[in-house]
């Protein structure tokens, strides 16, 4: 029988846990937003050995799978003598597998924009940091948007992969609760409203930034 | 004499191995209206883009107001500075309009002011006001572009140049993207420009404008420059076979 106070119960620990999730995801989108930015621009630009290593960057990334990736990076920090704690190469990994898709989503949105738009610019005899500051930027985060937060909810459920490394995030914090109760069917549907709850809420931000920077 | 505001010399630009713009040479005159005609593909955007070195032309010489653009000698690339600097006092209209779709009319207009002529914001905005009110779009300010008909966006466009008080206005095909009922409204405003002796070098498929407004026109064919001269000269006499057969072609598409 399902017991409906067991699911209620096993809300309480996983929305602790929780925060170690909305941690990771905002961490990583945080981190892949600042790499993905430098990728994309090193994509764009006029040299040639930048312009590859971009390539390089995202083909390696987006090809390798999330959690392969997390587990090669922490189990070779301690071969280049680096102890750091699980949390932060976590938070990197996941920041670093997002930018390859951010620099993307950039990358897609910048070259949507009609050319026009930065001739005219030019035209008038704009300087090129004003042009990108002013008339590519503005207009290509907007058409980002729902790319950026579509890859932010994408994250927040990647990040049960960390698990591995041992971070008692939703997905491993139900596990044990699931291993100690015997409830497995309450305790992971509670972790699922969990997920859908802090993804509900993401779609629900997007919307309003979308609308607030609509024109 | 008459001074020349733009003085095109042996202008010749390639892409790869095409041959866009073939030994061009054209003057410009100060105050005057310069039409540029031609069957699609003969070069005339190619041309006009190579004025404010939108476009790098590869040789010859193409010197605005006596200052050459582009190159501070022959083979070397003038500064990015150098260039912008040039390009303020030119103004350009696209067939595009290539407003900014984030910014209202006025802040389109002003964005130039702010940022190239370092105005402030207030002083930016008065004068973007002031330049809106002349195309007839007082009451169009705080529309953004997509709240704006194809004529009253290409009359921003067009705000947005005259408000830099360039010398010299470029237009590519400025009517050609509109609806008909549209076409009148740009050509009035161009009209009033003209006669208040603004310099205009005009891409056009409008030869009633280039008739009727022109001082000059020139007709362009597989990157060359085939004749430049008054627009009767050009459009009921013309002596050269090819721009016969192109007014020709002209007048059957537009008679029905
Ligand atoms: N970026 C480019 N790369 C290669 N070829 C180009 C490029 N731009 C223009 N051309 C070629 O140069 C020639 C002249 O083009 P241009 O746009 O100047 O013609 P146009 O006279 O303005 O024609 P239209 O009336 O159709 O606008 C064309 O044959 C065109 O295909
Ligand atoms: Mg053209």
């Amino acid at each position: 029988m399902f017991s409906i106070p067991v699911f209620l119960e096993s809300l309480v620990p996983l929305f602790w846990a929780a925060r170690f999730t909305l941690l990771i995801s905002v961490g990583g989108i945080a981190l892949g937003l600042v790499i993905g930015t430098l990728v994309c621009a090193a994509g764009l630009s006029p040299s040639r050995a930048l312009r590859n290593f971009a390539a390089l960057w995202v083909s390696f990334l987006r090809g390798v799978p999330l959690l392969v990736q997390l587990l090669v990076f922490y189990y070779s920090l301690p071969l280049i003598g680096l102890d750091v704690p699980a949390m932060v190469a976590a938070i990197v990994t996941v920041g670093i597998c997002a930018s390859a898709y951010i620099s993307e989503i950039w990358r897609g949105a910048i070259n949507a924009l009609p050319r026009g738009q930065a001739e005219a610019a030019v035209a008038i005899g704009m300087a090129p940091t004003d042009v990108w500051r002013r008339v590519i930027l503005p207009q290509a985060v907007t058409m980002s948007l729902p790319a950026l937060i579509n890859e932010l909810i994408l994250l927040v459920k990647a990040s049960s992969l960390v698990s591995v490394v041992g971070i008692l995030e939703i997905t491993r914090a139900s596990q044990a609760q699931a291993a100690t109760t015997f409830r497995p069917l309450e305790v992971y549907l509670a972790a699922a409203c969990i997920y859908l709850v802090i993804n509900l809420c993401l779609a629900a931000l997007g919307r309003w930034l979308e609308h607030r920077t609509a024109v | 004499m008459q001074a020349s505001a733009v003085e095109i010399r042996n202008v010749n630009k390639f892409y790869g191995p095409f041959q866009a713009l073939k030994d061009v040479d054209l003057s410009v005159p100060a105050g005057k209206v310069t039409c540029l005609i031609g069957p699609s593909g003969s070069g005339k955007s190619t041309l006009l883009r190579c004025i404010n070195f939108l476009e790098e032309y590869d040789s010859g010489e193409i010197r605005i107001d006596g200052r050459l653009i582009g190159y501070d000698a022959p083979g070397r690339k003038m500064s990015g500075r150098a260039l912008r600097e040039m390009r303020r006092s030119i103004g350009m209209v696209f067939q595009q309009f290539n407003l900014w779709p984030h910014m209202s009319a006025r802040e389109n207009v002003a964005e130039g002011l702010i940022r190239v002529r370092g105005l402030s914001k207030t002083e930016a905005g008065a004068r973007a006001a002031e330049a809106l009110a002349k195309v007839g779009l007082a009451d169009k300010m705080d529309n953004h572009p997509s709240r704006l008909s194809g004529g009253q966006q290409q009359r921003v466009a067009i705000a947005r140049a005259i408000a830099m008080e360039p010398r010299l206005m470029l237009f590519d095909e400025p009517t050609s993207a509109l609806d008909p009922e549209l076409v009148g409204e740009v050509l009035t405003v161009m009209k009033t420009l003209a006669a208040e002796g603004m310099t205009m070098v005009v891409v056009t498929h409008e030869m009633g404008f280039a008739a009727h407004v022109a001082d000059r026109v020139a007709f362009m064919e597989r990157g060359e420059l085939v004749a430049a001269d008054t627009p009767d000269r050009i459009l009921h006499q013309p002596q050269d076979p090819r721009i016969q057969s192109f007014l020709r072609t002209y007048h059957e598409r537009n008679s029905f």
